[in-house]
């Protein structure tokens, strides 16, 4: 079989406007978790070898490489890693269903703000926070990862929207804030 | 107007979508009499004060939610989701 080029959905596209960075973000292969019914300790048991648990709502755990994020009732996404033979769930590779964009820097909240109808202040929403919710109107992940960090997955068919939406706001925040970067 | 999901905290109304009244979680079991349907099809209270009613967290977590308001204060005094309730 011939070898297949892997491309993401905007080419590891980067942007700084003022204090803000916008990237797309690599993240590796994306699974869901969905549990059977009563499927919980079996899922538990195969997840323990990677070091990861079912994660509780609006949480991620792991580090960078594998992390597991809650994405709904009995359902989470399994990213960074080759998924473990895993009983008591169905698996399901979401890896080219989704884009990753990075948003960090000192104002990524205030963009966010624009976009979110969310509080995402780090009071909040601390580090560790995975919510599912609206960028305008697209559905998303939005991952809290650092104190000025997050990372915000949308619809690979959606990933060129998403970042003309998150630019328009860091594009008008950078006005307000009285020079244009 | 806003929903507090009992799994993904409070939230706005626009990740919602509202489907109906509570009735559609009582569908009548096979062979049940016409009236029964009729009922569970058409038949609608339309109280002033405490009613319940179906709404889908859309944007969120994907759950049915049922919710518990009160149409005439505009107070919403409990949310729950369908799945795992028990009768």
């Amino acid at each position: 079989m011939p070898e297949l080029i892997a491309k993401s959905a905007l080419e590891g596209r980067t942007e700084t406007l003022g204090p803000v960075t916008l990237a797309e973000v690599e993240v590796g292969p994306i699974t869901s978790v969905a549990l059977f019914p009563g499927g919980g300790k079996l899922a538990a048991k195969g997840l323990k070898a990677l070091g990861l648990a079912m994660p509780g709502p609006n949480t991620f755990t792991g580090k960078k490489g594998a992390r597991i994020v809650w994405t709904g009732r009995d359902q989470a996404f399994l990213i960074g890693v080759e998924p473990p033979a895993l009983e008591g769930a169905a698996l399901t590779d979401q890896t080219d269903g989704w884009t990753v964009l990075g948003l960090s820097g000192a104002g990524a909240v205030d963009v966010l703000a624009r976009l979110v109808p969310l509080d995402l202040r780090l009071a909040s929403c601390p580090v560790g926070t995975a919510l599912r919710s609206q960028l305008n109107h697209m559905n998303a992940v939005i991952l809290r990862t650092g104190d000025h960090a997050f990372e915000i997955m949308v619809f690979r068919s959606m990933a060129r929207s998403a970042w003309h939406e998150i630019h328009a706001a860091m594009d008008m925040l950078a006005a307000r804030a009285g020079t244009k970067f | 107007m806003r929903l507090t999901c009992p799994l993904c905290g409070e939230r706005d109304r626009r990740e919602f979508y509202y489907y109906g009244a509570e009735d559609y979680l009582r569908r009548p079991g096979e062979g049940a009499p016409l009236a029964d349907w009729d009922d569970y099809l058409h038949l609608r209270d339309n109280p002033a004060g405490v009613t319940k009613d179906l709404w889908y967290h859309e944007a969120g977590c994907a759950q049915w939610l049922l919710v518990t308001r009160n149409t005439v204060t505009h107070e919403i005094s409990g949310v729950e989701l369908v799945a795992g309730r028990k009768e």
